[in-house]
């Protein structure tokens, strides 16, 4: 299972991306557990300086906005 | 060039509405015709044309050269990076523990954050267009003025001891952190299409955005317009006395809007007799001096440090109004 985390301090961007990467990964049959960061503290650990970004477990794969779908396929087959 | 859409509002409204030119509501109308149909046009070919350009600028390179340089550069390269590039204000946030965990001053920093909300491109292309070029220079060179002052003022005050433990660390263990080393970020190499999709996003995430400010900002310009006489301001509010500025400032801090909606309605308080130095005191104040950002910042600073950053925007406004209505008739010989 992957464990992906949506990072962000809670704008709109930030909760598109996780319902965006929720419904892809549902449609591929890819098993995820996807989970909001909102903690400043963490974000900065990621050395994330443009929201939203997507870890996968604990690995940096995406910054700077809403992935499109092509991006969050390669997200969830890698 | 502009002048079609002035052509084309003159005809939508007098000739095909029927509307007398000389009435309050078809004057209103006019203005606003003619300016959300010039602002729209401009803002979608230039913000993709300057999408097209800024496409390979991304926040590590702009860190890596503000790190780079000495202290007094880097106000001005704070606010400078703060002016042209692209960042949201969600994620303030994220930039700010970034830039602060490598080091780089928290006046710097702050410079970055103060200049971002007032200058940007959109900013820059309604202002042009709407009240000419020598006006915009004026406000760009006090947006850079009001970012860098401020931050050479808070690191003047020692502000860096009011922030929040955990950000506190991170600057002070920037020099020995992998970060402070790193070699130069390479540059993003791309291609025409990457370039082109990037500008094509940018053009509908900015639109997006921001056409509910205009229409309403363009509204309620349109309404001073047409309803409210000539000359209005200075009959009644008297030309330039001291308070005028003091109480514009105030008057725009609980109106938050973004500039895209105050440029619209400074061209109207300008024509209605406003000074301009207090036009521009009440457009930065809404602007630049927003709760619910401020909010945001107290995630990694101490009350002390808010109130004190918000003390100085305050004060910063008041000069910058006082300054400007003492130069405007040799700054303005059109206004």
């Amino acid at each position: 299972m992957k464990k992906i985390e949506v990072l962000g301090t809670g704008c709109k961007k930030c909760t598109v991306t996780a319902e965006q990467i929720t419904a892809i990964a549902k449609e591929l049959g890819t098993d995820v557990e996807v989970s909001k960061v909102t903690d400043p503290q963490i974000i900065m650990q990621y050395q994330v300086m443009s929201t939203p970004a997507v870890a996968v477990n604990g690995q940096l794969a995406h910054s700077g906005g809403v992935p499109d779908r092509k991006k969050i396929e390669a997200i969830l087959k890698a | 060039m502009l002048e079609i859409f002035t052509w084309l509002a003159s005809w939508l409204v007098y000739d095909l509405g029927g509307f007398d030119p000389n009435s309050k509501l078809g004057s209103s109308l006019h203005f606003f015709v003619e300016d959300t149909s010039k602002i729209f046009a401009l803002l979608v070919v230039m913000i993709y044309a300057i999408a097209l350009l800024r496409a390979s600028l991304n926040l590590e390179r702009v860190r890596y050269y503000i790190q780079q340089k000495n202290r007094f550069a880097g106000y001005g390269l704070g606010a400078g990076f703060g002016a042209i590039t692209p960042f949201c204000s969600c994620s303030s946030i994220p930039l700010f523990l970034g830039f602060t965990s490598a080091g780089i001053p928290l006046g710097i920093t702050m410079a970055f954050l103060f200049t971002s909300p007032i200058i940007n491109e959109v900013a820059v292309i309604m202002l042009w267009s709407l009240l000419g070029w020598e006006f915009t220079l004026v406000y760009i060179a006090i947006g850079m003025t009001v970012g860098i002052g401020g931050g050479i003022l808070l690191d003047s005050l020692g502000a860096e001891r009011w922030l929040k433990d955990f950000a506190a660390k991170a600057y002070q263990n920037a020099a020995t952190s992998p970060q402070a080393n790193r070699p130069a970020p390479e540059p993003a190499s791309l291609t025409l299409r990457e370039r082109h999709e990037f500008a094509r996003n940018e053009l509908f995430d900015i639109v997006a955005r921001i056409w509910k400010w205009i229409i309403i900002g363009v509204g309620l310009g349109a309404a001073l317009h047409g309803f409210v006489p000539d000359g209005w301001f200075s009959d009644n509010l008297g030309s330039g006395q001291w308070w005028n500025v003091p109480a514009a400032v105030l008057a725009g801090l609980p109106l938050y809007s973004n500039a895209t909606g105050v440029i619209p309605i400074m061209e109207s308080l300008i024509t209605k007799g406003l000074p301009v130095g207090t036009t521009l005191a009440f457009c930065m104040s809404t602007v630049a001096a927003s709760f619910p950002e401020f909010i945001m910042l107290k995630q990694v600073m101490l009350w002390r440090l808010l109130a004190t950053i918000f003390i100085i925007l305050l004060i910063n406004f008041m000069l910058v109004g006082w300054l400007i209505n003492l130069l405007a008739p040799w700054l303005f010989s059109s206004l």
